[in-house]
């Protein structure tokens, strides 16, 4: 078998059988019951060279309305945005991709010192104390935050605002019955979640609420009455914040949130299919303890010098084993770096004008549809995104869109049997005036058809 | 590598540089507070660092060359599969077909990628041996997880809700236990007999009818093949619990026996191990579970299906656990495992195992005479030295670490498993050439030697890096977990 990942050759291995001191490669498995060996090889496809393969899955990534060649208004958790191409190249030097965790610090320096700077940026953005190094993404991230709460506050009721991302929610419940704990929802009201009724659902043995700041309507949620409502029973506030929009919202690290989650994807983060993407963990310095995943920080070296390493691991899996309150072990580093340098390219300033613009052209695009004639049903603060009332069902719609070149918004409807016909719009800073024009025009055409 | 310190890039800022390209806004302009309320503006701007493109490219340039990687040099990290990572799957990855599509939208518009992802479903059963297989899973441990929730829904749908033990080999990596824990589950260790595999004594004395599962990875996390698994599948199957196989070893055995063969009732693979993922730096990977048919309707939602008119999510799935991730897992990952699967085929499958296993032993064969071997047997991909010699001269494991640094090495897993004193766990994987092992080999010999003769050298090692040993302990007592921008006074 000649293959270049493979570099023994027939000599090499006879070499090394005779050092090993066998006479076949078989001797090596024959530890291996008869009754359950594997004879003969896999049916599987068999191999293509380097060139055939590309040309094949060239053409089924063809196959995939994108969006380079889609104009895209879907949002709901996953964003079209501004990727600078610095990102790309950086996260493509073998120095980083091809490494694994960073154990041995001296020569990892440099894995280290980068996650460090995400940890910072993530808790500049977020207003916290401190984030670890990665979750695998926003939803599950989410999840061990009400496992630490549950935990923390050794309560077994979570409340949850329907105005988080229905899919979220759903990760958020598998977790939970793991770990016997009641979610209980927090119905709406106007497309925020409903604080009164919030208050009557509130008592002694909750553990937490959780908010999503935008919210999943792209309402912009009231954190702080939430996070007083929670802190009058000593229960802790979860907020899973787009860190985007945090650029010039108010951080919940400032309106009492007690753990801050989310996805960078906005930053550098290509959309993917959904993955992998980049979950963050942001808290307070009293929960510091209780966070999952890896966290690094600064030390100093035999001479002195100022270095970093992986800390604070008597909290992981490695060392607490069935102890731990949390079994991550890789997370999404790469990603971290990817955002780390998006987050870097953009700046103090970037972040703002990107998330400036993303509210601006949402505002516009809200104003449009107006006068075009459609309700928008939710009139609170918005960020990117906005809910709209569509004549007929969305699926036709955005059919007729996709046929324009369009990739409409997400139906409501698949997740809510109230918002039939309502189609949530996203607008980030990509679309330009002409696209937002064009959908309103299409759909506007489509109404009175 | 870089002598000194690379400053943080927020020690790299300054007022009024950009490194980003927006374009301008292109719809009127609206006072913000117009259609915020005021208490939503943030009041404090995020210190994010101002730095123009070329010193940012600097800057992780600097820190990449602090950094080593499979590229840059010799891996062995035991348990950890660090292969060589075909660029290939860089370059298809990165196809505007499979970066930039959306997971909401409509599937007749990502037909193609369904198609990738239930070709990859199809041909990891078949490499395990087992029934079905899900790609939603992030890493191993969350398969793990996701699985170990699986086999409680099976059990709770017989109404066997009294079984709340999970048993994990003593031997076990440390997410084996702490998945189990997340699932529900209480955990019962089970212990090592004198050859390094599960002690079947002490296995039967443990198992009963409150046995939800066995955890084990095949060959174990000492290298070496549970030669018992019939039996111990048996004594497991025999009081009604479940099977469950940790993949992570998965690079010892491919074509020469298969979970599903071996009575296992479900596995995780980590295809940032074993199908090339890559590492990332610690992520991200990819935990696809497989399962036997018993336990197909427990998979996490939605499951992909193909019918006559293509692929669909099929998220009616009573009996399902529910979802795990958002969306369908890392598909990112899960497009370079299947470049590389199929740039390797069936014979190439078959071949990365054997060499994979020859390396490991031939090295093992080399290093016998100058460190204990606490398993003298065949191993499979991997096999764990003891330091215990060099400790009666002073030098510990992780001193035989910090010195394999000045060779150029990222030196072997340590201390793990537990189960073995000073343990030093070395995979060198089937990419890595005889001239790369027997180099690593030398150099092993020579430190051996250096413990003996001047130990104060492995002692006080790493001597070429570009930072010496960290103070771990006052990390961990005084955390300093980000930056915090000096104020004025406090430059005074
Ligand atoms: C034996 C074993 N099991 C499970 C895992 C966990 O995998 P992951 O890090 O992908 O969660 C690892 C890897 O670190 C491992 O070596």
């Amino acid at each position: 078998m000649k293959h270049r990942y493979l570099p023994m050759t027939e000599q090499d291995q006879q070499e090394m059988l005779k050092v090993i001191g066998v006479s076949s490669v078989d001797e090596l498995f024959a530890d291996i019951p008869e009754k359950v060996r594997f004879k003969g090889e896999y049916h599987i496809k068999p191999a293509k060279s380097e060139s055939a393969l590309l040309k094949e899955l060239t053409q089924l990534a063809k196959q995939n309305a994108n969006s380079d060649e889609y104009i895209s208004f879907l949002g709901a958790g996953v964003y079209d945005h501004y990727k600078p191409v610095i990102v790309d190249h950086v996260i493509s030097r073998s120095e980083f991709y091809t490494a694994y965790t960073p154990y041995q610090p001296e020569i990892s320096q440099g894995e280290l010192q980068a996650i460090f700077e995400f940890q910072t940026m993530i808790a500049e953005l977020t207003g916290m104390d401190l984030a670890n190094s990665s979750m695998y993404d926003g939803g599950t991230a989410l999840a061990e935050a009400g496992m630490l709460a549950a935990g923390q506050t050794r309560r077994k009721k979570i409340l949850v605002s329907e105005a988080i991302h229905p899919i979220s929610q759903d990760v958020v419940k598998t977790y939970a019955y793991g770990q016997s704990i009641d979610i209980v929802n927090v119905p709406l009201k106007d497309g925020v979640t409903d604080l009164e009724a919030l208050n009557t659902l509130i008592d002694k043995e909750t553990a937490a609420v959780m908010v999503q700041y935008p919210n999943f309507y792209g309402q912009i949620e009231n954190v702080q009455a939430v996070s007083d409502a929670i802190h009058a029973v000593k229960g802790l506030s979860i907020v899973s914040a787009n860190p985007l929009a945090l650029a010039i919202l108010t951080p919940p690290g400032k309106m009492g949130a007690d753990i801050t989650v989310g996805d960078a994807q906005p930053f550098g983060i290509p959309e993917s299919f959904g993955g992998p993407h980049c979950g963050y963990f942001a808290t307070t310095s009293k929960l510091m303890r209780k966070v999952p995943g890896r966290l690094v920080g600064e030390t100093v070296d035999e001479e002195g010098r100022r270095g970093y390493v992986l800390t604070l691991q008597a909290r992981e899996q490695h060392i607490r084993r069935e102890k731990a309150t949390s079994n991550i072990c890789s997370n999404q580093a790469l990603n971290a770096l990817a955002a780390s340098v998006a987050m870097t390219a953009l700046g103090k300033k970037g972040v703002q004008e990107m998330a400036k613009q993303n509210i601006l052209k949402t505002h516009y695009a809200k104003t449009a549809f107006e006068k075009a004639g459609f309700k928008v049903p939710f009139q609170g603060a918005h960020f990117n995104e906005i809910v709209v009332k569509v004549d007929g069902s969305v699926e036709a719609v955005n059919n007729t869109l996709f046929e324009k070149g369009i990739i409409g918004g997400f139906d409501l409807g698949k997740v809510s049997p109230e918002l039939q016909g309502h189609i949530l719009i996203a607008v980030t800073e990509q679309r330009t005036k002409e696209e937002i024009d064009a959908l309103v025009q299409e759909m506007g055409a489509l109404q009175h058809a | 590598m870089h002598k000194e310190n690379q400053p943080l890039v927020f020690e790299l800022s300054k007022e009024g540089r950009v490194g980003y390209s927006l374009s301008e806004l292109d719809v009127p302009e609206v006072e913000l507070s117009s259609i915020l309320p005021t208490e939503f503006i943030r009041q404090e701007e995020a210190e994010l660092p101002e730095l123009s493109e070329l010193d940012i490219m600097r800057h992780y340039t600097a820190l990449s060359r602090r950094n080593h990687g499979v590229d840059s040099g010799f891996y062995p990290l035991g348990s950890c599969t660090m292969k060589y990572n075909p660029k290939i799957n860089e370059s298809v990855a990165r196809f505007p077909g499979f970066a930039n599509i959306h997971p909401l939208q409509d599937e007749k518009t990502v037909q193609g990628a369904l198609a990738l992802m239930y070709d990859l479903q199809q041909q990891l059963v078949e490499i395990t041996g087992m029934d079905e297989v899900t790609l939603q899973p992030a890493a191993g441990a969350h398969g793990e997880w996701t699985a170990l929730r699986m086999i409680r829904a099976f059990h709770e749908a017989n109404g066997d809700y009294q079984r709340t033990k999970v048993i994990v080999p003593d031997s076990a990596h440390g997410t084996n236990p702490a998945s189990a824990s997340v699932a529900g589950f209480n955990i019962v260790t089970v212990k090592s007999d004198e050859n390094g595999l599960v002690d079947l004594e002490d296995l039967r004395k443990v198992v009963g009818s409150d046995t939800a599962a066995l955890m084990l990875t095949n060959p174990n996390t000492l290298g070496l093949f549970e030669e018992h698994i019939l039996e111990i599948a048996e004594i497991i199957h025999g009081v009604g619990g479940k099977v469950y196989y940790d993949g992570a070893n998965l690079n010892a055995v491919m074509s020469k026996v298969r979970p599903g063969d071996m009575g296992f009732d479900c596995v995780h693979l980590n295809l940032h191990k074993t199908f090339t993922g890559p590492h990332g730096g610690g992520g991200p990977g990819s935990g696809p579970v497989g399962v036997k048919t018993d336990m197909i309707p427990f998979l996490p939602k939605p499951v992909l299906v193909k019918t006559a008119d293509g692929y669909h999510f099929d998220g009616d799935r009573p009996q399902s656990i529910g979802r795990v991730k958002p969306y369908y897992g890392n598909f990112g990952i899960n497009v370079r495992a299947y470049t590389y699967i199929r740039s390797m085929g069936p014979d190439g499958l078959k071949a990365v195992t054997e060499n994979a296993v020859i390396n490991a032993n031939y090295m093992m064969r080399r290093l016998q005479p100058y460190y204990e071997l606490p398993y003298d047997r065949h191993c499979k991909h991997e096999f764990v030295l003891s330091g215990s010699r060099q400790k009666k001269l002073g030098v510990r494991t992780l001193d035989i670490a910090k010195r394999l640094l000045d060779f150029g090495y990222h030196p072997p897993t340590t201390y793990f498993p537990l189960n073995v004193e000073e343990g030093l766990m070395i995979e060198p994987t089937e990419t890595e050439s005889k001239e790369t092992l027997d180099a690593f080999c030398d150099a092993m010999i020579q430190i051996a030697k250096e413990a003996e003769e001047t130990p104060e050298i492995v002692q006080e090692a790493p001597h070429t890096t570009v930072i010496k040993r960290l103070d771990e302990t006052r990390a961990a007592r005084h955390p300093v977990l980000r930056y915090v921008k000096p104020t004025e006074t406090a430059e005074i």
